[in-house]
């Protein structure tokens, strides 16, 4: 519901971003997404065709990189990748894990410019 | 022409979370606890803070509300029958409350300042998925569910049950005509957010509420200690 707004602070960040690349062409925006973010991956794109209409980001090709939720288990004393998100227990030990290491990203990775080249005189 | 990739490592919500740390910050030297009630629309939370804040006051406490919802100032109104200082944040149509607005309120709130509070409870707009990507700065998140909604609903809405630092079953005294299966919903609250405190309320008969009270006290303690 709120993907509208996600997709618009991330034009205005990556315009921003453009300031240090005059006459530079937006290919593509890169974003990592954790699977707790709370976001889907369909409405981002949708959302990201209206949200970068008029803007120089127009045309460019969005890709979400969904993170899965990795939590710290304590007694395997290791970090572990869960499968989905649906049961908060280590895969190996089944223990119930309470300590996130990742899943909550919602961030811009990077994102590809196509810049003119210098005219030489 | 030349392609470039530009690493920009920036987090979209970037901004919301600087003036929440701002938030928590105040709060803390404040000394107020704040809570973040979140739940979907009618599990309850309305009435849950009614009787929240009309109880902390009998007892003595300084308590005031924050009470977010797309449009109409109702819930506001019935928590003021508190005696509570109540304020209203209309969104227009946004889905969860954010840092921002819980800032203007609190700055331009007449006659109600952040060190002359014991508790400051925010009633986020009823939506179990958008809230929880919002820090409000709260010490907090309440996550409500009502036994009307079905056992499930912790499976169904992982990502908000995982952020939690509390669960509130409300309703309970209809946990019997709705067929209510308490050991599911314990158990699938606990599958998505092991360990979480959870406390099984009804308003109409005062069960579970002093349990309520009781950690609310001991939280407000712990923060100032």
């Amino acid at each position: 519901m709120h993907e509208l707004s996600i997709v618009s602070s991330v034009v205005d960040t990556v315009t921003e971003s453009l300031a240090a690349y005059p006459g530079a062409r937006v290919k593509e925006v890169r974003l990592r997404v954790g699977a707790l973010a709370s976001v889907v991956r369909e409405s981002l794109e949708f959302c990201y065709g209206i949200a970068t209409d008029g803007t120089p980001l127009e045309g460019s090709r969005l890709v979400v990189n969904v993170l899965p939720v990795v939590m710290h288990c304590v007694p395997c004393g290791q970090d572990v990748t869960l499968e989905g998100v649906q049961s908060f227990r280590c895969p190996q030990c089944g223990d119930p894990c309470s300590d996130l290491r990742q899943g909550r990203e919602l961030e811009i990775d990077s994102i590809e410019i196509e810049e003119a080249d210098e005219v030489k005189i | 022409m030349t392609t470039r990739i530009v690493e920009l490592r920036r987090g979209i919500l970037k901004k919301n979370d600087e003036l929440a740390a701002g938030l928590r910050e105040r709060y803390a030297a404040a000394g107020v606890l704040v809570l973040n009630l979140v739940s979907s629309p009618g599990s309850g939370k309305t009435a849950f803070l009614e009787w929240t804040l009309t109880e902390l006051r009998k007892r003595g406490a300084r308590v005031a509300a924050l009470v977010g919802d797309l449009e109409t100032d109702n819930d506001a109104r019935r928590l003021a029958s508190s005696g509570a200082p109540v304020r209203q944040i209309n969104t227009h149509g946004i889905c969860h409350l954010d840092a921002e607005m819980i800032g203007k309120h609190i700055e331009s709130w007449e006659g109600v300042k952040l060190g002359g509070l014991d508790y400051l409870f925010i009633e986020n707009v009823g939506n179990l998925v958008c809230p929880s990507s919002y820090d409000l700065g709260e010490a907090i998140r309440v996550v409500l569910l009502s036994v009307t909604e079905g056992e499930d609903k912790p499976l169904k809405y992982p990502a908000m049950f995982n952020s939690a630092d509390a669960a509130v079953i409300t309703k309970m005294d209809l946990a019997v005509p709705c067929g209510f299966d308490r050991w599911a919903a314990l158990k699938n609250i606990n599958e998505i957010r092991p360990g979480i405190r959870i406390f099984e309320t009804s308003v109409k008969t005062g069960v579970g509420m002093e349990e309520w009270l009781a950690y609310l006290e001991q939280k407000r303690i712990g923060q100032g200690a």
